[in-house]
């Protein structure tokens, strides 16, 4: 009964209060009453989720009859009957990339290639640790030598890129944290620091991704000059960080301006010094703000990655989609549709991360004073 | 000398043609160890006197002197109990008066201070509560923790501003005998800001209603000569106490009357009387 109620309590506070109704279903505590809260909770959602795969099946059905038809009645009208029936029997084998219809895939190509991706990632984990193996007596000799040891420099798996992407978001995002917090609570301080901040803070903030990423670029290529390191990971990172910290900023000097007068007038009358002030009354105060800034911050840092993946070429899913696009292979489409919901549900488990940091972390402000 | 002492103080908010005059020509003093009231209606500018004496804000002209000094924003000698609690929400009950006492006693190892802490959460009743955080307690409860903090400190003298203003009855009074019986241990100087008429008799020595603003001033003062400790259900029946709150009340009343006729203007009603409607339906 205790582990139930923790249960609930942890998945409400993580904002996945469904999971508690998908419980109560399996241990068959529903009351007639709660049927109306199962239809709501479970079976629409579950409904609606079987109707977008049904409309994207038919959806992709009918594009791919209509790039067919096209194929086949441009043979046609070029090269005459025999050619159609070639393209047409070409198409209709599927194994030929060359004539197949290059369109939106359809559910279950994604699928095929989402376990396809998986056994990718399985072949090149195992070759990865037959390489280690291999080299493992290798390497110690190279160390023991002052040498660099032999890494594996085989192709990144999907599941690698993912991590990598994640690698780069974070760092993007601690970048961000780094310098936007301290930097909003200085401009929230001081007004004088916030009427000079604020043409930059207006200016830089609407700057799209792209242009972020070209000017981090010309800055790091100079810094890094001579240097045969990659710079592809410090560059996307840093210009994730730019881009996002915005909100974190924005957020951060108005929590710290608009801290309760109350409060302040506590500090003064208790006589807290500076840093005091600052650390237990002005912080604590601004938290819930400072939250809602850096919850932004993140779900921003993930939007942008992988448009700076792309174009910094720095390995994460953001190169993969860009590399699958320009391949053309058989079942590069569906495998970009596969790093598309893959990225959509990080994204929203980044967001969830965040909420349940922010409930743990601040106090609520409907029960202050 | 007295301890506390406002000399011609004015007090103006805005600048231009947008000028308030809140306080103007506030006059006062407090003898060492005396409990004095101050009454007056909502909006008055009672707060703004609070914060004048408490050294939140500077007079616009005139000058408060605390011990024969003026003086010059907050000091650990002057407590103060907010109308609001004004208790910080992510500490606990013992964390928000640590934090006070630690200001106070810098020098105090982390033992003593915490003992400090635990006697005067025990003084107010609260131990139970100590490491509650403020959403958790009641209103009373509270301005208990506030009343705590405020005393922790060792102040020379409370200012208390409204510091019941938002209770019930029954807390009201409950907390009125608390506030007294720990004034009664030293009889530090004390000055209550209320807009509670019994509540002043009930706990001072001496009141002062204060004039309703803008341009707010003090009125005569009314001392209260009853022995303490006082008896609330005794009082009702003491002549000193019934003729002293009739004087102040009608003295408040009759500001509030001058309020009004000041307020009045003439308005002149058209000049027009029914249509004959009995003829208009033959």
């Amino acid at each position: 009964m205790k582990h139930s109620i923790t249960l609930g309590k942890v998945s409400k506070f993580m904002g996945l209060g469904f999971l508690t109704t998908f419980k109560d279903l399996f241990t068959g505590k529903l009351e007639k009453e709660d049927f109306k809260n199962f239809l709501r909770k479970v079976v629409v959602p579950l409904a609606s989720i079987f109707l977008f795969i049904g409309l994207w099946h038919a959806g992709s059905k009918s594009l791919y009859n209509i790039e067919a038809d096209f194929r086949i009645n441009k043979a046609l009208e070029e090269q005459g009957q025999v050619a159609a029936d070639a393209v047409a029997a070409c198409i209709a084998l599927g194994e030929d990339s060359s004539c197949q219809p290059n369109t939106l895939p359809s559910p279950a190509q994604v699928w095929g290639s989402y376990k396809s991706l998986l056994r990718d990632h399985n072949i090149i984990s195992a070759d990865k640790a037959a390489f280690i193996e291999k080299t493992a007596v290798l390497n110690e000799k190279r160390v023991a030598d002052g040498k660099d040891p032999i890494v594996y420099t085989g192709r990144p798996s999907f599941v690698d890129q993912i991590f990598r992407s994640l690698q780069t978001v974070f760092a993007g995002f601690l970048l961000a944290l780094l310098i936007a917090v301290p930097l909003g609570i200085f401009i929230g301080l001081s007004p004088t620091l916030k009427s000079s901040f604020n043409w930059f803070i207006q200016i830089f903030k609407p700057v799209s991704p792209v242009v972020w990423y070209l000017l981090v670029f010309m800055i790091v290529k100079t810094l890094l000059i001579g240097s045969s390191e990659d710079s592809s990971f410090t560059i996307s990172f840093i210009s994730v960080g730019l881009c996002s910290m915005w909100a974190t900023l924005v957020n951060t000097a108005m929590g710290v301006s608009s801290v309760d007068k109350d409060y302040i007038n506590v500090a003064k009358v208790l006589k807290l010094g500076t840093f005091q002030k600052i650390f237990k009354v002005v912080l604590p105060s601004s938290l819930p703000l400072i939250f809602t800034g850096l919850k932004i911050t993140l779900s921003v840092a993930w939007m942008v990655l992988i448009a700076i993946e792309l174009l910094a070429q720095s390995p994460g899913l953001g190169l993969f989609v860009w590399e699958e696009f320009q391949n053309g292979a058989n079942d590069s489409n569906a495998k970009i549709i596969v790093a598309m919901f893959v990225i959509g549900i990080i994204g929203f488990l980044l967001d969830r991360l965040m909420l349940t940091i922010q409930n743990w972390v601040s106090f609520d402000k409907t029960d202050a004073i | 000398m007295a301890y506390l002492e406002l000399n011609n103080i004015y007090k103006t908010y805005g600048q231009g043609e947008n000028e308030t005059e809140v306080l103007s020509n506030i006059n006062l003093s407090i003898e060492e160890g005396e409990f004095v009231a101050i009454v007056g209606f909502t909006g008055s500018g009672k707060t703004t006197l609070v914060n004048l004496i408490n050294g939140l804000l500077e007079p616009t002209k005139g000058e408060v002197l605390f011990k024969g000094e003026p003086v010059q924003g907050t000091s650990h000698e002057r407590g103060v109990i907010f109308q609001n609690y004004s208790l910080l929400p992510w500490l606990t009950v013992g964390q928000n008066i640590f934090m006070a006492v630690k200001e106070a006693f810098p020098k105090k190892s982390k033992t003593e201070l915490n003992t400090i802490v635990a006697d005067y959460v025990d003084m107010v009743s609260l131990t139970p509560a100590i490491n509650k955080r403020p959403k958790e307690l009641s209103g009373g409860m509270r301005q208990r923790v506030a009343v705590a903090r405020a005393l922790a400190m060792k102040p020379e003298m409370i200012i208390m501003d409204e510091p019941l203003g938002a209770l019930d009855a029954l807390t009201r009074g409950n907390l009125q005998d608390e506030i007294l019986n720990i004034w009664g241990k030293d009889k530090r100087t004390a000055l209550l800001i209320t807009n509670d008429v019994d509540e002043g008799i009930y706990m001072a020595d001496r009141i002062i209603p204060l004039r309703p603003g803008p341009n707010a001033t003090l009125g005569p003062e009314f001392k209260i000569d009853i022995e303490r400790p006082r008896d609330k259900t005794e009082m009702n029946d003491n002549a000193n106490f019934k003729e002293t709150r009739n004087a102040i009340i009608e003295y408040l009343m009759d500001i509030g009357e001058e309020r009004k006729s000041e307020a009045k203007a003439e308005f002149v009603l058209p000049d027009l009387s029914p249509k004959d409607f009995v003829n208009q339906f033959k």
